[in-house]
């Protein structure tokens, strides 16, 4: 989820902008189904049917989200991360980013404040990238779309890389810090 | 309602009794949330319908497939993986974009490169990841990321 749930000064501002946007867009698609009327119909099929597919899910994934932002506090995430270690540290970078679901912006922060406090740097990549790409709502918004196969081998596989992903840029900045520090000896 | 919605919504219907029951203020909270975030969201999924309407409507499959089916290869991997690395789009409504290009032509390992750079990669939040957390981690996360994003749709592409 990117960030739809914008910062409150630029709120309805965005809103706005994203209205008129939407009045051009229509405007357009009327001119040019009023230019092409045999393309009417196939236009009309596809705009409804993906418009069904979405309202029939569109509240309860905003329902989810909002449960998460308000029951998965920001401290509970700093308490399990900031001590977890080991390759459990890792797994428990994917959950927690899995579960909130503010923004990216939000998550930044977070991470840094973590990796003061001395958390893994796998951990905190594991953290990070299942918070931009394995957000609950997210996936069930990709089942409904894509199907179970597609949304499960790309969970499945997404996980898979992000773990060596969090594991490798770990080694390779406490190699480069090691070979710093040695230099200055 | 398809099984998948129904799903979802019983899914979420849990999630809210055993909301309910643990903390109604909170619950409350939460549901204001969603009612805003709805709203905030609704004309950007509108304006993304309209345009996969028109796609699929006007944009003949083979033109489609050209860019991002069989016909485009490597580079129209690579091309894909760029774009969704530099756009800006919730996520949310990538899903049924995707869903459109794939009916339309395109291959699983062009839509699945395409979600995941468009998640995972944020040219836009780019400087605030560098700024909380060092040029060093932000450029690898990112730069690994978009390798992961076209390794991870060429396996799909293979197995699915």
């Amino acid at each position: 989820m990117k960030d739809h749930i914008r910062e409150k000064g630029t709120k309805g501002k965005g809103i706005r902008q994203d209205a008129v946007l939407l009045g051009a867009t229509l405007i357009i698609m009327l001119i040019l189904l009023s230019v092409f009327p045999e393309k009417q119909e196939a236009v009309t099929k596809a705009l409804w049917k993906f418009f069904i597919e979405m309202i029939l899910i569109l509240p309860a994934v905003m329902i989810l989200m909002g449960l998460f932002s308000v029951f998965v506090p920001k401290d509970m995430v700093m308490k399990y991360l900031s001590k977890a270690a080991g390759i459990k540290a890792v797994f428990l970078g994917i959950i927690m980013g899995a579960l909130p679901t503010g923004p990216l912006y939000v998550a930044f922060p977070l991470a840094s404040a973590l990796l003061k406090k001395g958390a893994r740097i796998s951990c905190i990549i594991a953290f990070l990238s299942a918070w931009a790409c394995i957000k609950i709502p997210q996936e069930m918004v990709e089942l409904q779309f894509l199907g179970p196969k597609f949304m499960a081998t790309r969970l499945i596989l997404t996980i898979i890389f992000v773990i060596m992903m969090g594991l490798s840029i770990e080694r390779l900045i406490e190699w480069r810090d090691k070979k710093q520090t040695d230099l200055r000896k | 309602m398809n099984m998948t919605a129904l799903f979802i919504n019983f899914f979420a219907l849990i999630c809210l009794l055993i909301a309910l029951s643990r903390d109604r203020a909170k619950t409350k909270r939460a549901l204001i949330i969603a009612l805003k975030s709805f709203f905030n969201i609704f004309p950007t999924i509108l304006l993304i319908i309209i345009l996969i309407g028109l796609l699929l409507g006007f944009v003949p499959q083979s033109q489609i497939s050209k860019i991002v089916g069989e016909q485009a290869g490597f580079w129209g991997i690579l091309v894909v993986a760029f774009l969704g690395a530099i756009l800006h789009i919730p996520s949310l409504i990538s899903f049924p974009l995707a869903a459109a290009l794939l009916k339309s032509g395109a291959t699983v390992t062009s839509v699945a490169v395409f979600i995941t750079t468009l998640t995972m990669i944020g040219m836009v939040t780019l400087p605030l990841e560098v700024r909380e957390l060092g040029k060093k981690m932000a450029l690898l996360r990112n730069g690994i990321s978009f390798l992961i994003a076209i390794i991870i749709g060429i396996i799909m592409g293979v197995i699915l």
